[in-house]
C-alpha cells in the first residue's frame, strides 16, 4: 500500500500532467476571452442601458407640464390636443416599471405602447402649434421646443444603445458557450425584451383640420 | 460507427467551434455602417469648406480652450450624411472619435453637412448642463445659419465656435474646471490575474522541468499573453488629456448621449 502510493508520487503519470496543463490552458483561454464573465457583464450593460432609456422618457414627461402651460396661453381653443397630451403623459407615468419589466414581454409592450402614444400626442401638439405664429416666436416656447427635440433625440440614442446592449446580451445567453455558462453559473440570466420599430415613427402624425 | 467518434475528430470539432466563436467576435467588432473621416485635428474639414489659414485660426482657438479647461471642442464638415439624419450621424461620429476626456465626457462636436444643408452641435454627457439644448439652438440659429445662408462658411463656423467657447468658458470659471492629471495606474485586477497566471505557469514549467531532467528530456517553452493584449483591454483604452501637437490630436475617451441641437438653412 505505502509503496504503491510512494511510487505514484514519485512518478506522476503523463496523463495527470496533461490534465494540469489543459486546466491552465483553459483558464488562460477563458479569462482571455472573458467568457465566464461575459454573461453578467453584458447583463449589467443592458440593465444600465435600460435605466438610461427610462431616464430619458422620464425627462420628457417632466418637460410636458411646462410645455402644455405655455401653449395654453396662446392656443386655448386647442383644448382637445392639450388634453390628449396630458392624458397620454398620465398614462405613460402610471405604467409601473421595475427590474422585471425588461424580461416580461407583456409588461414591456405595455410600457412601449404607452410611450409611443405619448410620442403621437406630442407630435400632434407640435403640428397644431404651427398655426400660432405668436406662440412660435415666444422665447419660452422656443427654449421648450429645443429641449423637447433634444430629449426626443436622447431617447432615440438611449433606445439604440439599449437595443445594441440587449442584442449582445441575448446572443450571449442563447448561443454556446454563453448558454452553458449562463445555465450553470447564472440561472437568473434570462433573455431581455427589446424595442420594435414603431410603424410611421419617423413620419409626423397626420392631422385633419 | 457514427456513435463511436474518434477523439481526434471530436477535438478538431471543438477547436473549429472555438475558432468560429472568435471569428464572430472579431467580425462584430469590425462591423460599422457609416464611414467617418479620421480625426486629424480639432478641425476636420472633410467637405473642404475652409482655407488652410481659416482652419488654423479655428484650431488655435479650440486648442487654447482645451489647454485651459480640458474641454475638447471639435469642428467637422462632411461631404454628406450617408443617408442618415444629422442627429444620428453626429452622435455616432462623436462616439467614434471619443471626444472629451474619458472621466468627464466634456466634448462638443460642431458638425456641418453642406449637401443636406444641416448643422448640429452635439454635446457630450459631461457638458449637457453647461451647454444646454436651448443654448445650442440659439447658437446655430443666431450665429451659424444666417452666415451659412450667404455662403460664408468660415464666418458661420467662427461665430459658432465663439459662441460655444464663450458659454463653456463661463461655466468652466464657475466650476473651476481644469485639465486633469493623466493617471497611468494599471488596473490592479488585471495585474493580479497576470501575476497568478504567471505563478501557475511557472510552477507547471518547473515541475515539468524537474520531471524532464529525471526522464532525460528538455524543458518546455511557455508563451504568455500579456495584459491588455486583446482580451482584457476593451474599447476605452485611451484616457487622459490628448497631446497638443499638430497631428497628434486624439479623442480623450468621452461619449455623448445625443445632447445639443440641430438646425438647417
Amino acid at each position: 500500500m505505502t509503496t504503491l502510493t510512494a511510487g505514484a508520487q514519485r512518478q506522476p503519470s503523463a496523463a495527470r500532467l496533461l490534465g494540469v496543463f489543459s486546466i491552465v490552458l483553459v483558464a488562460i483561454g477563458l479569462s482571455g476571452c472573458g467568457a465566464v464573465n461575459r454573461v453578467p457583464t453584458l447583463q449589467e450593460q443592458a440593465k444600465s442601458a435600460w435605466s438610461e432609456v427610462q431616464n430619458q422618457y422620464q425627462r420628457r414627461a417632466d418637460l410636458i407640464p411646462n410645455l402644455v402651460e405655455t401653449v395654453k396661453g396662446y392656443a386655448q381653443q386647442e383644448k382637445d390636443v392639450l388634453i390628449g397630451v396630458t392624458e397620454a403623459r398620465a398614462k405613460a407615468s402610471s405604467v409601473k416599471v421595475d427590474a422585471s419589466t425588461v424580461s416580461d414581454p407583456q409588461k414591456f409592450k405595455e410600457y412601449q405602447d404607452a410611450q409611443n402614444q405619448l410620442s403621437g400626442a406630442l407630435g400632434r401638439l407640435l403640428v397644431t402649434v404651427e398655426r400660432y405664429p405668436d406662440l412660435k416666436s415666444n422665447q419660452n416656447f422656443l427654449a421648450l421646443q429645443s429641449q423637447l427635440e433634444g430629449t426626443e433625440n436622447r431617447i432615440a440614442v438611449a433606445r439604440r444603445d439599449y437595443i445594441n446592449a440587449v442584442q449582445a446580451y441575448n446572443t450571449e445567453v442563447r448561443t454556446i458557450p454563453g448558454r452553458w455558462i449562463a445555465a450553470f453559473l447564472y440561472p437568473d440570466a434570462k433573455p431581455m425584451e427589446t424595442f420594435t420599430a414603431t410603424p410611421n415613427a419617423d413620419r409626423p402624425p397626420n392631422v385633419k383640420f | 460507427m457514427s456513435r463511436n467518434i474518434p477523439v481526434r475528430v471530436r477535438l478538431a470539432l471543438a477547436l473549429a467551434v472555438i475558432a468560429a466563436c472568435l471569428a464572430i467576435y472579431a467580425v462584430g467588432a469590425l462591423a460599422a455602417e457609416l464611414n467617418f473621416p479620421t480625426l486629424t485635428g480639432r478641425v476636420v474639414d472633410a467637405a473642404g469648406l475652409l482655407t488652410p489659414d481659416q482652419r488654423h485660426a479655428l484650431e488655435a482657438k479650440l486648442k487654447a480652450h482645451e489647454d485651459r479647461t480640458s474641454d475638447q471642442v471639435v469642428v467637422a464638415t462632411v461631404p454628406n450624411l450617408q443617408g442618415t439624419t444629422i442627429e444620428d450621424y453626429a452622435n455616432r461620429l462623436f462616439r467614434a472619435w471619443k471626444l472629451g476626456q474619458a472621466k468627464t465626457n466634456n466634448g462638443v462636436l460642431l458638425l456641418v453637412a453642406p449637401q443636406e444643408r444641416k448643422v448640429r452641435i452635439e454635446v457630450g454627457y459631461g457638458l449637457e448642463g453647461a451647454l444646454t439644448d436651448a443654448q445650442s439652438r440659439t447658437i446655430t440659429a443666431s450665429a451659424i445659419t444666417p452666415r451659412f445662408k450667404t455662403g460664408d462658411w468660415f464666418g458661420g463656423l467662427d461665430a459658432g465656435v465663439d459662441g460655444i467657447l464663450a458659454i463653456l468658458s463661463r461655466d468652466a470659471q464657475e466650476w473651476q474646471r481644469a485639465p486633469e492629471k493623466k493617471d497611468e495606474q494599471a488596473d490592479p485586477v488585471q495585474v493580479a490575474i497576470f501575476v497568478i497566471l504567471l505563478l501557475v505557469v511557472l510552477a507547471v514549467a518547473w515541475r515539468m522541468g524537474r520531471l524532464g531532467n529525471r526522464a532525460g528530456r528538455g524543458g518546455g517553452i511557455v508563451i504568455l499573453p500579456g495584459p491588455g493584449s486583446g482580451g482584457w483591454g476593451g474599447g476605452f483604452s485611451d484616457g487622459g488629456p490628448s497631446g497638443g501637437f499638430d497631428g497628434g490630436f486624439s479623442g480623450g475617451g468621452g461619449s455623448s448621449g445625443g445632447g445639443g441641437a440641430s438646425d438647417g438653412w
